[in-house]
């Protein structure tokens, strides 16, 4: 049973603050109590529940905001948390996106929203469906209503062919169309998403890779009776099973959304749903060790000595992905002795960059596109400044200092899995304007390469 | 955040509020609405604008009319006179056409937080129950309860309830999980709402019409249920498999919880049910949600407790990500090294070794000791990895480094050497208080093996005057004068100096005793200091015990799926509220003791050396020291509490002195307060011992002529506070368990 919902700045304001059991707490007494406790800096930094009193506080982050249910039971956390998470992603839904300007403009619909999914501190309900019918209150948006918005769609939209780009934006904005807008636009979006996480010994070899990959579905249809969604013929589940002649695409487990129908799931792999306003998570699954394909990125540092106080770093970086891909936003971390005072690189191209984060002893070398099979290498000559032994030369030791080499990327429209989505149709044929898209997209979760 | 000039604010609304212009534009009357309850939101006192807004609420806005009845919820309580002007307005609207309007109504009415509101919301609440749209039966089912929260002292109207309870065959299902709630609430005092067979069966049967915050909600609520005999009890389980395996996380936990609990009795199905969580659970534990991947791991955790090989082929599923905050990475180092087995010892190790150059001193830290962990089954590989980092040279990694071969020279006699040699070699001193303690004492306990002690423990003491912590002074003198027993040569003139220091110049008195009594002792001989000083190396006992015993699922289940996982080794000392909901009276399960890891100090020889019944202390619910109890207040409160329970010890007193009954006693974790001699007739003991958040009292009496029962056995009469019958059920166990080994090593 939930006592309060705060939703605070990262400041630690209170944008929403809603009281559900007839308590005479104050908002003060218990919230500012908790916040000194935890003070909001170290906010960022403490983990899930903390106890204060005979309350209990469970948060989470979303978007730089707190989102802080207290409760005097000793709940489910699963359940406070996945209830946090759903608020966050309705918010997100009927707002269109989440920030705190967004949440303070909101703040009615909001409210609104809570009144709505908890009552006395229960959680009455969640789904979109449900809900759309009591929430009255029309989103603000803090974009101005732009004509090219409108054109850019005209120019790409109406089929769902991969080579055809949706507008970046054209995800994040509320899904009840205002009673404004003259258009409404009929839009559905299919994302698979997958992140990637994997490490590389220190001899090269793949230690360990996991994918976890889930579709999601974004729809803005008022109505929708079925969507059919195509998967690759020759995705299987499990070791075991094999289908087709192809490239095989498996997954190790595999699950799906309730209202998902798997009927024709194991003979055509088709997924039926009939999808309600807002973002689902239709199907996740998971893939562990075995990549059907070489790991995005490969590294080969070499480390060495130079003389007086420098220590000389070279990477060079291969992108293994096929030729059409690209890697996007690719920043590698390489960390360096705590004692490193001052960096010179080298670096192939201008656009990328490379820096010594003094915080963290770590050097950020970005680079904002990779196109596949490409290689890129860079020298950083690090400087050791002196320790409070006196003379700081480079010894063998700081060698070891150096490394694992950390990644992030992203890498659009490609699946490390291969899962592909083959055909998108709703039944029946929506009569006015209705927009397909399916997206692809793989981050990194965790891309670690020992030295 | 109240602002400067609020009270301008609050004027400015109030004009623009009762402004006919204002009023007659719907948009412009709103967005000031709209803007008072900013206002409330960010902590001004609006309250003012009470009258104003009652006015606002006779409209056919409905958004208007939620936007101020959110104002007058909050502010009821400060105005009920005039909050009483809107009930006319509530009530007319709890009989509009639109379904929704009545549930908002409703809803509404019964949250005003005002004295004397009960007597205007029963009768729109009784209508509400029987209302034809389930949104309004569902606002009425809760008004139930808040209509008795408001007055929780008046009797419980019986009608209602069986309302309630027949509520519950309601097509909606919402409306059947609020009528749960609502019982719950309205019965707390006769422990909540009863769930027998039918009523079980039927939301066992409707479970799957349910969404899942009511599917984990009903599966608490039939945590209570028992079914009678095995068949009833598998075709429960069998109607529960298939949430067990739930894309939604708190589902997939109620469900297991609950197959945990039915199963008790049946060690294979609970085995079986954890095999089949495990890869939703494994799915949560890297979900991209950073919380439920924290909640996830907690709870691999105690499931690792009962079955720590269930996770080892999935070992690589806790390697860390490099962008994971610090919680996440310590509790996924803890797991790692439970998991840890012949096979993936390699890679395991590979991997933390990576961790060991972190930023974040504290995650470096971690992973060092829980290489050292590791290191009490795989000595060398973590010894080589230990003695690499010591090469680095940083003061945070070469102080873990030495306290954590502290702990494995206790635990491995055989990484002796190693660890000698390599603390040889090693450059940097700690400068933090433990790792100088850690240092301080492997040069005491393995000098002779150091050839560089007697220069390090020289740069100790002369740095003695800028030492600011007394435990490392202390810790000084103990290893100064063990470094004196066995290298007299070196050693005798700098212990003589610090001997000197100590005891002349020093102002901590713990520090100038301790020098003072190694001084007298030093007096007696050198032989009868030897004795007196130097005791075993390592703690013989623990290398029989390899290994963690693992733990019956039962001393955890109870706690799945709550905070309790979550708190961890670093629980509040008090109690968490308790679990009012889910375990009432006729719960049995046992209380969860969180049992910290033995630390490895020295200290403990003493306690390892008396006789020790491993086996079945793990099975009692932990009995645990806590703070000694002083005579004054066992006396208080042994007069205050009445006897809870009374038994006979089949057998006669321990005819052992009291020490020897003493010091057993406190083995087992009881403190015991005073005992007649052992040939006195009445015998009598009190003892006390604390069991979770209990306190438990007990008096032994043997050969009273006023009490029959004693005459030829040991009666025990147990007091308690607060009351749990589970604690007292484990203490007697372990009591008699206590005295019959002694009365038996006798005869």
């Amino acid at each position: 049973m939930i006592s309060q919902v705060f939703i605070l700045s990262s400041q630690g304001d209170h944008l929403i603050y809603k009281d559900c059991i007839l308590m005479h707490y104050s908002q003060e007494n218990s919230l500012d109590l908790y916040l000194k406790l935890v003070g909001i800096t170290i906010l960022l930094s403490v983990q899930c529940p903390q106890r204060n009193k005979n309350l209990n506080f469970i948060h989470v982050r979303h978007s730089g905001l707190y989102w802080v249910v207290s409760t005097k039971d000793n709940p489910s956390p699963f359940t406070i948390i996945e209830f946090l998470n759903r608020l966050a992603a309705l918010t997100k839904d009927y707002c269109g996106s989440l920030s705190e300007k967004s949440v303070r403009m909101n703040f009615a619909l909001i409210y609104e929203l809570l009144d709505e999914m908890v009552d006395y501190g229960y959680i009455q309900t969640t789904s979109t469906d449900i809900l759309k019918n009591f929430i009255q209150t029309e989103a603000v948006t803090s974009k101005p209503f732009s004509l090219f918005d409108l054109s850019n769609v005209g120019l790409f939209g109406a089929e769902t062919q991969q080579s055809k780009v949706a507008p970046s934006a054209a995800a994040s904005r509320p899904i009840v169309a205002s009673h404004g807008e003259q258009v409404r636009k009929n839009e559905i979006f299919v994302d698979v998403v997958e992140r990637l996480s994997v490490v590389i010994g220190s001899n090269g070899v793949l230690m360990k890779a996991d994918v976890e990959g889930e579709i999601r579905v974004k729809c803005y249809l008022p109505t929708c009776s079925e969507m059919r969604i195509g998967l690759n013929e020759e995705f299987s589940i499990g070791k075991s099973q094999l289908r087709g002649y192809g490239a095989a695409v498996r997954v190790d487990e595999c699950s799906f959304h309730q209202a998902v129908k798997l009927d024709e799931f194991d003979t055509y792999r088709i997924l039926k749903v009939c999808p309600s306003q807002g973002e689902q998570t239709l199907m996740q699954y998971q893939l562990s060790d075995e990549l059907p394909c070489a790991p995005p990125f490969r590294l080969f540092p070499t480390v060495e000595k130079d003389y007086g106080s420098r220590l000389l770093i070279f990477l060079k970086l291969r992108c293994d992905l096929p030729p059409k891909s690209v890697a996007i936003n690719v920043s590698v971390t390489v960390p360096v002795p705590k004692g490193s005072l001052s960096l010179s690189q080298e670096l192939s191209s201008p656009e990328q960059s490379a820096e010594l984060q003094p915080r963290s002893k770590a050097v950020l070398w970005t680079i904002p596109r990779f196109p596949g099979g490409a290689q890129l290498s860079a020298v950083f000559k690090v400087t050791l400044g002196f320790n409070a032994h006196g003379l700081y030369s480079v010894r063998s030791a700081s060698l070891l200092e150096v490394g694992p080499i950390s990644m992030s990327f992203e890498l659009p429209k490609y699946t490390c899995t291969g899962l592909q989505v083959r055909f998108l149709r709703l039944s029946p044929t929506q009569p006015g304007l209705s927009q397909r898209w399916v997206r692809y997209v793989t981050h990194s979760d965790s891309y670690t390469i020992r030295i | 955040m109240p602002y400067l000039g609020c009270e301008e604010t609050v004027k400015e609304l109030k004009r623009a509020l009762s402004n006919p212009n204002i009023q007659a534009d719907r948009l412009r009357y709103r967005s000031y609405i709209t803007r008072v309850i900013r206002s409330m939101t960010q902590g001004l006192d609006v309250s003012a604008l009470f009258m104003d807004m009652v006015k606002a609420s006779a409209t056919v806005d409905v958004v208007q009319k939620k936007l101020v009845y959110l104002y007058m919820c909050t502010y009821a309580s400060h105005k009920p006179d005039l909050a009483l002007l809107a009930i006319n307005t509530l009530r007319k609207d709890c009989a509009d056409p639109n379904p929704m309007v009545r549930g908002l109504a409703l809803r509404n009415m019964c949250n005003f937080r005002m004295p004397g509101i009960t007597e205007y919301i029963q009768q729109p609440i009784l209508t509400g129950l029987r209302d034809k749209a389930s949104y309004v039966r569902r606002v009425a089912v809760l008004g139930c309860a808040k209509m008795h929260s408001l007055r929780p002292s008046t009797e419980i109207d019986p009608s209602i309830v069986n309302e309630l309870y027949a509520l519950l065959r309601d097509p909606d299902p919402v409306v059947m999980v609020n009528c749960l709630r609502a019982l719950e609430e309205i019965l707390r005092e006769e422990g909540g709402v009863v769930i027998n067979k039918p009523i079980a069966h039927h939301l066992l049967n409707r479970l799957k019409d349910l969404d899942s915050w009511a599917q984990s909600e009903v599966l608490i609520f039939l945590m209570r249920y028992r079914p009678r005999g095995d068949d009833e009890l598998f075709d429960v389980l069998s109607l529960l498999d298939e949430f067990l395996q739930s894309v939604h996380t708190p589902v997939m936990a109620a469900t297991l919880r609950l197959f945990l609990r039915l199963a008790a009795a049946h060690p294979a199905v609970q085995a079986d049910a954890l095999l089949r969580a495990r890869g939703p659970l494994l799915a949560a534990c890297g979900s991209a949600s950073r919380e439920l991947r924290f909640a996830g791991l907690c709870h691999v955790q105690q499931v690792l407790r009962s079955q720590p090989a269930l996770y080892s082929g999935q070992y690589k599923r806790f390697f860390c990500g490099y962008s994971e905050p610090g919680y996440i990475k310590l509790r996924k180092m803890e797991i790692l090294v439970e998991l840890v087995n012949d096979e993936n010892v390699v890679l395991v190790l590979e991997e933390l070794k990576s961790y060991c150059t972190d930023v974040s001193p504290e995650l470096a830290q971690a992973a060092i000791a829980a290489i050292g962990h590791i290191g009490r089954t795989y000595t060398e590989k973590c010894l080589d990895i230990l003695t690499g980092l010591l090469a680095l040279q940083q003061e945070h990694v070469t102080s873990a480094v030495i306290r954590t071969f502290r702990d494995l020279v206790w635990f491995c006699p055989q990484s002796i050497g190693a660890v000698c040699r390599a603390v040889e070699v090693c450059g940097e001193n700690p400068q933090d208080t433990e790792g100088k303690q850690a240092l301080l004492w492997l040069l005491g306990m393995h000098g002779e093996q150091i050839s560089s002690a007697p220069y390090v423990l020289e740069g100790f003491i002369d740095g003695i005057k800028a030492e600011l912590s007394s435990a490392v002074k202390t810790e000084l003198l103990t290893a100064a004068l063990k470094l004196f027993l066995c290298r007299p040569a070196e050693t005798q003139d700098m212990l003589g100096r610090l001997l000197h220091y100590c005891i002349d110049e020093e102002s901590d008195m713990c520090v100038r005793d301790r020098a003072l009594l190694y001084y007298r002792l030093l007096q007696c001989g050198v032989d009868e200091a030897r004795k007196i000083l130097l005791g075993p190396e390592s703690d013989p006992s623990m290398t029989v015990l390899a290994g963690r015993p693992e733990e019956p699922v039962g001393c955890w289940a109870s706690g799945f799926n709550t905070l309790g996982p979550l708190a961890g080794a670093d629980a509040h000392p008090d109690a968490p509220p308790a679990d009012s909901s889910a375990q009432h009276c006729h719960s049995t399960e046992e209380e969860v003791v969180s049992k910290p890891p033995c630390q490895a100090c020295p200290e403990s020889a003493g306690a390892a050396e008396g006789p020790r019944n491993t086996g079945d202390s793990q099975e009692e619910p932990g009995l645990t020291l806590g703070p000694p109890l002083s005579h004054e207040a066992f006396e208080r409160l042994w007069v205050e509490l009445r006897v809870l329970h009374r038994q006979t010890l089949g057998f006669p007193p321990p005819a052992a002195p009291p020490e020897t009954l003493q010091a057993v006693l406190q083995l087992v974790k009881v403190q015991a307060l005073a005992f007649s001699r052992c040939e006195a007739r009445p015998w009598k003991a009190y003892v006390c011992a604390r069991a979770g958040s209990t306190l438990v009292l007990a008096e032994l009496l043997h050969g009273d002529p006023a009490v029959p029962d004693s005459q030829d056995a040991l009666l025990l009469s147990v007091k308690q506070r607060p009351e749990n019958l589970q604690a007292i059920r484990g203490f007697v166990s372990v009591l008699h368990n206590a005295l019959q080994t002694l009365s038996s090593d006798r005869t």
